[in-house]
């Protein structure tokens, strides 16, 4: 299936009709809400059970039935992450679990695990089955497989391509998914057990503990096959020790590639990250992917964009497989990770126009003389230095210092709530 | 009581023999084409030979296809699996249901082993293959033997549990140690050979070495110790686990004929006389360890250990 396209006739111009779904993480229910309304069209979650982020928050059934009034509020799908390799014991509750989900009116699950898949299909068929990228789907023939085997949607391998999208899509008739941006496993997904051996924790259950990010040193050995003894190292003092942590994905400039291709859902990773995180990166994609369906002869990708989206980035990133096999300029040695250059200081609950006082929720330290920028759907960035703050009760305060206090200060636009407020952190 | 299959993994034509001699009732080949981390390398030509002398000797010869495929090889698909078809081959190993869907196509007949390594972890996903086409699914090595059994007890398919070897801790499709060498500006020819050369990743804070190399499938690690565990069969002969799998990758022809002849000892034992067995257990452990690499401790995998979650 090609993009859908009219023509404006009034402005003689084209427009794309059938947009990507935009689909972001979602590690708790104030991450859905937040995601939701920077324009996300779907969200991923994960619940207490069958997932592959143990270490996350999660839903409890409770706070996935409120997600899914928020949500339809906004006319956004939510789906459920149950992607794990069962093991027998996992089956237990595994049935009353998506009787739940089915119940609570998500739209669908992610899943690997064919025991899932056909548990689904049998207690619960109103839900939309998806396949994971754990099973890390890589050619066309596998993706008629799934969809013979009943499947609504296949999140493809990381492995995977533009050319081999297209292919895909040229094959087959099904919703494709496919991950834009946010870290990546740099194994086939699923097929990685590092974690089980080094901290006897199971990767394919959540327990992963990113081995793939910590240093090793690459030796050669000598003598005979027997009995090796002697080992050479192939690196110098100075060298940076072996890695293999990949640079995060990032495909702003190919969306239009993407939209072109007919990909049905293109994801955010990073159930993980924060709420600024996720605010930043939904907004820009959001505005990328309108923009570009708008007037798709006429598009160019804008630098603020790309600035905006390194507010919040804490890695370096690349297109990976996008075009070609990734090289080492992919990877990241010595450093895994670098330093975010703003600090999510705070959540707007609301603002009084007549008086231009921002009510706000703490989430970073500032302080008066601080120049601090918000950023929100609704409103255009823009940044102003701090003037007097004040707590809840009117007294005036040095410094917001207090997590989640609740502050008021002046603000010279108008601004909305779920809007944000960063600072650029001091080098 | 009935016997297991001992299926090994030859390194080349040559050792299928002696292998066979050695008390192997089954062997798995393969090209790097469309096969993961195999002991050896068989042209079609091998194949065909590999296969005329096991049938002579009464073995069955299964060909791996378990590679990730992406579109480019499938064109290749169909013409192998009838190349393996007319050689007469006793089963093709799959992960990737592209070949399921192939092997229904052009070669309906052929047996099919499920062989996803990792993600074989529970019965109802194993029987799933089984109604799929699979008659055979081969465990992922991170179970522990409590669930590997009660795995058996419930399938409808034949269950293959790897005993012996290292295995694989990771696959990727880079190439990380060209990529390492390119990286540090040393033009280091490693892809193709790098297996024969012995490359090992040194991890200080576990004080563990993990063998890794690159091939057509990119980057693969192996486990730090080899699993053994001639001494603790019993469990899974008395519950009729169907083929006991030797894996002898980065290991030479006398080590893999000397393990399979052990483990023969074990298994005959064990289903004729299962208190020769108790007694004999322990020499033949101490029997693996004369024969063991000085750089590769033995373990016993994940038989008898916890993961958590």
């Amino acid at each position: 299936m090609k993009q859908q396209t009219v023509k404006r006739p009034s402005e003689g111009r084209r427009v794309i009709t059938k947009k990507p779904e935009l689909l972001a993480p979602a590690g708790n229910l104030e991450k859905l809400k937040i995601a939701v309304h920077y324009g996300a069209d779907a969200v991923f979650i994960g619940g207490r059970d069958f997932g592959l982020r143990s270490n996350a928050d999660n839903f409890s059934i409770e706070e996935m039935a409120e997600g899914v009034k928020f949500a339809n509020k906004y006319g956004a799908h939510i789906y459920v992450t149950t992607n794990i390799f069962a093991h027998n014991e996992n089956m237990d509750g595994l049935a009353e679990y998506l009787e739940d989900l089915e119940k609570v009116g998500v739209t669908g699950i992610i899943v690997a695990d064919p025991l899932i898949i056909e548990t689904c299909k049998r207690v619960a068929p109103k839900l939309e089955v998806h396949l994971s990228t754990q099973q890390s789907l890589s050619n066309w023939q596998a993706v008629k497989f799934w969809k013979e085997e009943g499947l609504d949607r296949v999140v493809l391998a990381r492995e995977v391509g533009l050319a081999e999208m297209l292919e895909m899509k040229a094959n087959v008739d099904i919703e494709i998914e496919t991950f834009i941006h946010g870290a990546m496993c740099i194994s086939y997904s699923g097929r990685c057990v590092l974690s089980n051996h080094m901290t006897a924790r199971d990767s394919n259950r959540g327990g992963c503990c990113q081995s793939c990010r910590w240093d090793y040193f690459l030796y050669e050995e000598d003598g005979a096959s027997e009995q090796k003894t002697g080992e050479k190292a192939l690196f110098n003092v100075d060298d940076a020790p072996f890695a293999m942590s990949p640079k995060d994905l990032n495909l702003i400039e190919a969306i239009p590639k993407l939209v072109d291709a007919g990909i049905d859902s293109l994801k955010v990773e990073g159930r993980m990250k924060s709420i600024h995180y996720v605010a930043t990166v939904v907004s820009v994609y959001r505005k990328v992917i309108d923009a570009y369906c708008e007037n798709p002869d006429n598009f160019k990708i804008d630098n603020e964009w790309l600035k905006e989206l390194a507010k919040c980035a804490n890695r370096p990133t690349a297109p990976a497989f996008f075009e070609n096999t990734p090289g080492h300029e992919e990877q990241m040695f010595r450093n895994h990770s670098q330093k975010t250059t703003f600090d999510f200081a705070g959540l707007v609950l609301d603002y009084d126009e007549e008086t231009e006082i921002v009510t706000l929720q703490q989430r970073n330290h500032f302080r008066p003389g601080d120049q601090i920028e918000f950023f929100g759907p609704e409103i255009t960035n823009f940044t102003q230095k701090v003037e007097k703050i004040w707590d809840e009760d009117g007294e005036e305060l040095d410094a917001a210092r207090h997590p989640l206090q609740i502050v008021k200060f002046k603000v010279d636009k108008q601004v909305k709530p779920y809007n944000m407020m960063r600072k650029e952190q001091l080098t | 009581m009935k016997k297991p299959e001992l299926l090994v993994t030859p390194t080349s034509v040559e050792d299928i023999a002696p292998l066979i001699d050695a008390g192997a009732t089954a062997v798995i080949i393969g090209e790097e084409k469309y096969a993961l981390r195999l002991a050896g390398d068989f042209s079609r030509k091998e194949v065909e030979e590999a296969t005329k002398i096991a049938h002579e000797k009464g073995a069955k010869v299964y060909v791996a296809m378990n590679a990730l495929f992406h579109n480019d090889t499938l064109p290749l698909l169909p013409d192998y699996i009838q190349f393996l078809d007319r050689t007469g081959v006793d089963a093709i190993v799959f992960g990737d249901p592209a070949v399921l869907m192939n092997v229904r196509e052009h070669a309906p007949q052929m047996k099919l082993h499920w062989n996803t390594e990792t993600t074989a972890t529970n019965w109802y996903t194993a029987n799933y293959w089984g109604r799929k086409g699979a008659a055979r699914a081969v465990l992922a090595r991170e179970l522990n033997m409590d669930s590997i059994i009660e795995i058996k007890e419930e399938a409808e398919v034949e269950i293959e549990v790897q005993v012996h070897g290292m295995t694989c801790m990771f696959q990727s499709k880079r190439m990380l140690v060209g990529n390492y060498m390119a990286f540090q500006g040393k033009d280091l020819e490693v892809q193709g050979r790098s297996k024969d050369r012995s490359l090992i990743l040194h991890d200080p804070e576990r004080d563990a070495k993990y063998p890794i190399w690159e091939d057509e499938n990119g980057t693969h690690i192996m486990s730090p110790k080899d699993m053994c565990i001639i001494d603790e069969l019993d469990e899974m002969l008395d519950a009729g686990i169907d083929s006991f799998k030797i894996d002898g990758i980065l290991k030479d022809f006398n080590y893999i004929k000397k393990m399979t002849a052990l483990y023969r000892q074990a298994i005959d034992l064990y289903t004729e006389e299962p208190e020769a067995y108790n007694s004999k257990k322990d020499e033949l452990l101490d029997e693996v360890k004369s024969v063991q690499p000085a750089n590769r401790d033995l373990d016993t995998g994940f038989f008898f250990k916890e993961s958590v979650y």
